[in-house]
């Protein structure tokens, strides 16, 4: 008893201060994860009790065409997307990190972009640009390019998608730019002398000395990449066409779950997304120790 | 003497290409960033353009300028839908987004003190879990969720968008918190504690108004988030009643289609004017953010 109430005393404080996260934790993320992990080995369309249905919904997915071409989307989305960002976030900051005048405004005009890519509004704004009718088209057709509706053709959808998320490299390359301050400019004096060039000074000097920002970046944007949604939904109507050529994995998961309401099949999408997202996460970390270089 | 001349001169001449082509290079630089910059922002300024275009003109020309400069667009467009027109929309997101703010200031704050400050069992056990909290996809509890609030009656309510904000679900903000008032000095919260204050007193007084800064750049992000969030309110919110910009903007673009693209751009442009307005007045604290904790999206 007397045990019990000095462990009150000292931990009282801490312990009500962190009351509403730990409520959080449990009640909105533990056990909500918990349920969809039991719910994803049942059949359950909200109206009637959960039926144990074992791996049926897991190996129903894996035949699914439908899902197939959803993986098939939001990998080519995340592994051309990614880096494709990141090398354009790293590009503007190498040009920008350059000592002159003004880089704040640059800095500002180029993460706006980022600030509303996300929107519903410029997913509509997409969808115009990218139309039959759309400027790029007439654009293009100033220099005798004829256009087509990029949008509505399964070959080119995803990529008008892809080209939103490139478009969107302000964060990173706000973050990229953090990082190339913190290189010393003194081993770039010390290189000069020793004769090497630019390009050298970059990949032996510079690139090294980021690795930790790139990682940083890396793993941040898979995870976005995994999960986006509103650029797809919006682009396609919610339907994730032309031929499911848009058809983003957390997409299918809507229409799935709150579309027909098979809740335990959408939850097993979501167990496999995590599982995803967890194992390209974990080899990001493992091959790290080789490319990734921390000063001392 | 004389003969060192040609040398000096030589000097001179190689000093002076030395001093101009940087200069020439910076201009050059300078160009090049310019020119990109209009580049990216290109199809935001002829979003703007377009709103003020008749239908007509949209699809026919890239210029900026309309040749006809109309405001219908936006009477048009904001009058909205079956009788409930955007400046409902508007009022409806700016109480939503107000919210959310006021709850993770509250959660997020408060976790981020105990982790911080304060001494109690388990405190780095429940702080990885927080960490490893931020990278969870929002998907694998969003359906169990959405059975609880469905089941609580709160569907077709603001609950489900605003009570985890209160209950510090967004670890990102505890971690950038976290990271603040790590930085604030010891010797403070010791003389306060010679004062007699208590831990609450010392969080109301003395750690939250020292955090101000990591406040403000929690209620951007928040405000920003959910601004452009789109998946949490489809999936809570079917009543035009409570629809946000985002809801209404989706409901204008299936309910007109094709025809009105002008009204469409003009409600458009007007949803990006309050991020715009936030970035423009709080920049460094967005670029601080994104700097300490990285940035979804």
């Amino acid at each position: 008893m007397e045990k019990l109430k000095s462990f009150w005393k000292r931990n009282w404080v801490g312990y009500f201060f962190l009351t509403p996260w730990l409520f959080g934790l449990f009640a909105l993320s533990a056990i909500p994860m918990g349920a969809s992990l039991y719910l994803s080995f049942t059949n359950y369309d909200m109206f009637t009790s959960p039926v144990w249905a074992g791996f049926e919904n897991y190996s129903s997915m894996m035949q699914d065409s439908k899902w197939q071409s959803a993986i098939k989307v939001t990998i080519s989305y995340v592994f051309l997307g990614v880096p494709l960002q990141l090398i354009f976030a790293l590009s503007v900051a190498l040009l920008l990190n350059r000592g002159i005048r003004g880089i704040k405004f640059y800095r500002a005009i180029y993460y706006v972009p980022s600030l509303f890519g996300g929107s519903v509004a410029i997913a509509l704004l997409w969808r115009q640009l990218f139309g039959r009718e759309g400027v790029v088209n007439v654009i293009l057709s100033h220099f005798g390019i004829e256009g087509m509706n990029w949008i509505a053709t399964p070959d080119t959808a995803l990529y008008t998608l892809i080209i939103l998320k490139v478009w969107q490299f302000g964060a990173p390359m706000v973050i990229f730019l953090a990082g190339l301050k913190q290189v010393p400019v003194e081993l770039y004096e010390a290189s000069k002398i020793d004769g090497a060039g630019k390009w050298k000074q970059f990949l032996k000097i510079t690139l090294p000395l980021i690795t930790p920002v790139v990682f940083f970046n890396l793993v941040m944007q898979i995870i976005a990449a995994f999960q986006a949604f509103t650029p797809a939904y919006i682009v396609s109507g919610g339907s994730g066409g032309p031929l499911d050529s848009t058809l983003f994995y957390t997409l299918y998961l809507y229409q799935k779950g709150f579309g027909h309401f098979q809740m335990g099949y959408a939850s097993a999408m979501a167990w496999f997304l995590l599982i995803m997202i967890s194992i390209l996460t974990a080899l990001v970390f493992v091959t790290s120790k080789k490319w990734v270089y921390y000063q001392e | 003497m004389k003969k060192a001349n040609p040398q000096v001169v030589t000097g001179l001449i190689y000093h002076d290409k030395s001093a101009s082509s940087p200069k020439l290079n910076a201009l050059f630089i300078h160009m090049v960033i310019i020119l990109a910059g209009f580049a990216m922002i290109y199809p935001l300024l002829w979003l703007i353009s377009a709103s003020f275009k008749p239908n007509t003109e949209i699809f026919q020309s890239i210029s900026f300028f309309p040749t006809t400069f109309t405001f219908e667009n936006y009477s048009q467009g904001w009058a909205g839908l079956s009788g409930i027109g955007f400046d409902k929309f508007f009022a409806n997101t700016f109480f939503l987004v107000a919210m959310c703010i006021i709850g993770n200031i509250i959660a997020c704050s408060m976790a981020a003190y105990a982790f911080a400050r304060l001494e109690f069992a388990l405190r780095k056990l429940w702080f990885a879990i927080m960490l490893v909290t931020m990278m969870l996809p929002f998907h694998v509890t969003v359906i169990p969720q959405y059975i609880i609030f469905n089941k609580l009656d709160l569907i077709n309510t603001y609950w489900p968008l605003i009570l985890p904000k209160f209950l510090a679900v967004e670890g990102f903000f505890v971690f950038l918190i976290v990271q603040f008032v790590r930085s604030i000095p010891r010797d403070l919260d010791e003389a306060v504690k010679i004062d007699g204050c208590g831990p609450i007193k010392m969080y109301l007084y003395l750690i939250m108004p020292l955090a101000l800064p990591a406040i403000i750049t929690t209620t951007i992000f928040t405000f920003i988030w959910i601004w452009n969030d789109f998946f949490g309110q489809l999936l809570y919110i079917s009543e035009i009643q409570l629809y946000t910009v985002a809801l209404g903007l989706r409901m204008f673009l299936d309910a007109m289609g094709q025809n009105s693209w002008g009204a469409l751009f003009a409600m458009s442009t007007l949803s990006l004017i309050p991020l715009f307005t936030v970035f423009i007045f709080f920049q460094r604290y967005l670029i601080e953010g994104i700097t300490t904790g990285g940035l979804k999206g």
